[in-house]
C-alpha cells in the first residue's frame, strides 16, 4: 500500500532526501497550477514551484505534523509567488514575455472580426480568457488571483498582499472591470 | 424617486458575498434593470474566468523538479535506516503508478491550439464558443469517469490524480450551467446538475478508494446512466457547434 505524505513528511524531516522525493513528485504539479495563476509566466511559475519546495525543505522542522503536508505547501507557493511579484513591481519590471500559449490573441483581431470559419471554437474562450489576464498588471493579477481562485477575503488579500485592504479591493476592482470588459463581449447573452 | 444605481464595486463585492448590506443591494438590483444586466455581465465574466487555462504538467514534472533542486537542498542530518518498508512499498506503487500516470497523461494531453483570432462580438459566434466550451467540458468529465469505470483494482486504488481533474471541473460548472440557461436548454442544463453531483461526489472520496467503494461508484455511474447521457448530449453539442446548414442535432 502507497504510503501517505505524513510517512514522507516524517522521514524527510530525518534527513531523508529520498522520502523528500516523494512529496515533490506528488505535489509540483498543484503547485505549478497555483503558480502559474499568480504569474502568469510558465517559467516563472516552475520557479515559484522550485523556490517553495526549498523553503519547504528547509522550515520542515516547523511544519504541523497533523496538519497536510499538500496545504502548507500550497500555502508556501502563494507566498513565493508574491515575493516573485513584489520583486517585480520593486524593479518596475514588466512580466517575461509571455510563452505561446499567453500570446493575445485578441492583439490579433482585425477591426471587423474573421469570418467565423476561421474560428477554432474548442479553445478559443480559454486563450480570450488567457489574454485578458495577461493584460491586468501584477498588482491586480494577484489580488483577483486570490480573492477569486483561493477565495481569500478583501481583507486577507490585503494581508497577503501586505498593503492596505482598500487598495487590494481597488486591485481586484481593477482587474474584474478590465476582464469584464475584454470578455464582454463574447459573452452577451445569446437569446 | 430617483433611483441610485449600484455600483460595479458594489456589485463585485455582491458576487464574492462581501457586500456590507446584502438585503439592501438585493433590493436595489430587483428595482433596477440597468443594475440587473450589469450584474448579469459580471457574472458572465467572472464565471468564466473559471476556465483559465493552465499549461498542462505531464507526470515526469515532478521528477524534473526534483532534479533541479536536490542539489540545493541544505543536508539534513541523516539517520539512515536501510530500506523502510514504505520505501518497499514505494517502490512497487511508484513503477505502477508511472504506467498508469503515462497512460493518463497520453490520453489528457490538451490537443494543439493555435492562437486564432475570434470574432467576438458576433452573439452566434459567443454562442458556438460557448458550446465549443460545454463540448470541451463534457469531455473531459467523460474522460475522468471512464478512467474510475475502467479501474481494476486488486487493492485500494489512489484515485487524487481524478480527483484533482473533478474538483477542477466542478469549479468550472458554474459557467456551463449558466451556458445552458442562457441557451434556454433545460435538458442539458439538468445533465450539468447531474453531473456536477457525481464530480463532487468523486472528488469528496478517500483518495485511496478501495475495490468495494469503486464498485459501488460505478454502480452509481452505472444507474444514473451519466456516462451515457453525457455522450449523447456532447455529441449532440458537437453537432450543434458544425455551422449553420450542417443537419441539426438531436436534442436529449
Amino acid at each position: 500500500m502507497e504510503p501517505t505524505d505524513r510517512a514522507f513528511v516524517a522521514s524527510a524531516r530525518t534527513g531523508d532526501a529520498e522520502a523528500f522525493r516523494v512529496l515533490v513528485e506528488r505535489h509540483s504539479r498543484a503547485l505549478f497550477g497555483l503558480a502559474y495563476r499568480m504569474t502568469g509566466n510558465e517559467s516563472d511559475a516552475e520557479d515559484v514551484v522550485q523556490e517553495s519546495f526549498l523553503r519547504a525543505y528547509r522550515q520542515l522542522g516547523k511544519f504541523d505534523e497533523r496538519s497536510s503536508f499538500g496545504s502548507w505547501v500550497y500555502r508556501i507557493a502563494v507566498n513565493c509567488s508574491l515575493d516573485l511579484v513584489r520583486s517585480r513591481q520593486r524593479r518596475s519590471e514588466a512580466p517575461r514575455p509571455a510563452g505561446p500559449e499567453m500570446e493575445d490573441p485578441i492583439d490579433a483581431l482585425p477591426a471587423t472580426g474573421p469570418a467565423p470559419d476561421r474560428i477554432a471554437l474548442g479553445g478559443e474562450l480559454r486563450s480570450l480568457v488567457a489574454a485578458a489576464m495577461a493584460r491586468l498588471s501584477d498588482a491586480e493579477r494577484s489580488a483577483f488571483v486570490l480573492r477569486h481562485f483561493e477565495g481569500m477575503r478583501i481583507e486577507e488579500v490585503g494581508r497577503a498582499l501586505g498593503c492596505q485592504p482598500g487598495a487590494a479591493k481597488h486591485s481586484v476592482f481593477r482587474a474584474v472591470q478590465k476582464l469584464r470588459r475584454a470578455l464582454e463581449p463574447a459573452m452577451s447573452p445569446v437569446k | 424617486m430617483n433611483h441610485q444605481h449600484l455600483s460595479e464595486e458594489e456589485l463585485v463585492l455582491r458576487y464574492y458575498g462581501e457586500e456590507r448590506d446584502p438585503a439592501d443591494a438585493g433590493r436595489r438590483l430587483e428595482e433596477c434593470g440597468e443594475c440587473r444586466a450589469l450584474y448579469a455581465s459580471l457574472q458572465r465574466t467572472l464565471n468564466v474566468m473559471d476556465s483559465l487555462p493552465v499549461p498542462e504538467r505531464g507526470p515526469e514534472f515532478g521528477e524534473r523538479v526534483w532534479r533541479r533542486i536536490e542539489s540545493r537542498l541544505a543536508s539534513r542530518p541523516r539517520l539512515w535506516l536501510g530500506w523502510a518498508p514504505w520505501r518497499w512499498a514505494a517502490a512497487g506503487a511508484a513503477c505502477a503508478g508511472l504506467l498508469a500516470l503515462a497512460f493518463l497523461a497520453g490520453r489528457s494531453l490538451p490537443r494543439a491550439q493555435s492562437p486564432t483570432p475570434v470574432a467576438a462580438a458576433d452573439p452566434q459566434v459567443g454562442e458556438r464558443i460557448l458550446m465549443a466550451a460545454v463540448g470541451d467540458y463534457l469531455e473531459r468529465s467523460q474522460m475522468v469517469l471512464v478512467e474510475l469505470v475502467n479501474a481494476d483494482p486488486k487493492g485500494p486504488l489512489d484515485i487524487s490524480a481524478e480527483q484533482a481533474r473533478a474538483a477542477n471541473l466542478v469549479s468550472e460548472a458554474r459557467l456551463y450551467r449558466q451556458t445552458a440557461a442562457y441557451a434556454g436548454d433545460a435538458a442539458v442544463g439538468g445533465v450539468l446538475d447531474d453531473l456536477e453531483r457525481v464530480l463532487v461526489g468523486i472528488a469528496h472520496e478517500p483518495s485511496r478508494i478501495s475495490p468495494e467503494a469503486l464498485e459501488k461508484l460505478r454502480e452509481r455511474l452505472k444507474n444514473e446512466g451519466i456516462l451515457f447521457r453525457i455522450r449523447v448530449l456532447g455529441s449532440n453539442v458537437r453537432r450543434e457547434e458544425e455551422p449553420a446548414g450542417a443537419p441539426a442535432g438531436q436534442r436529449l
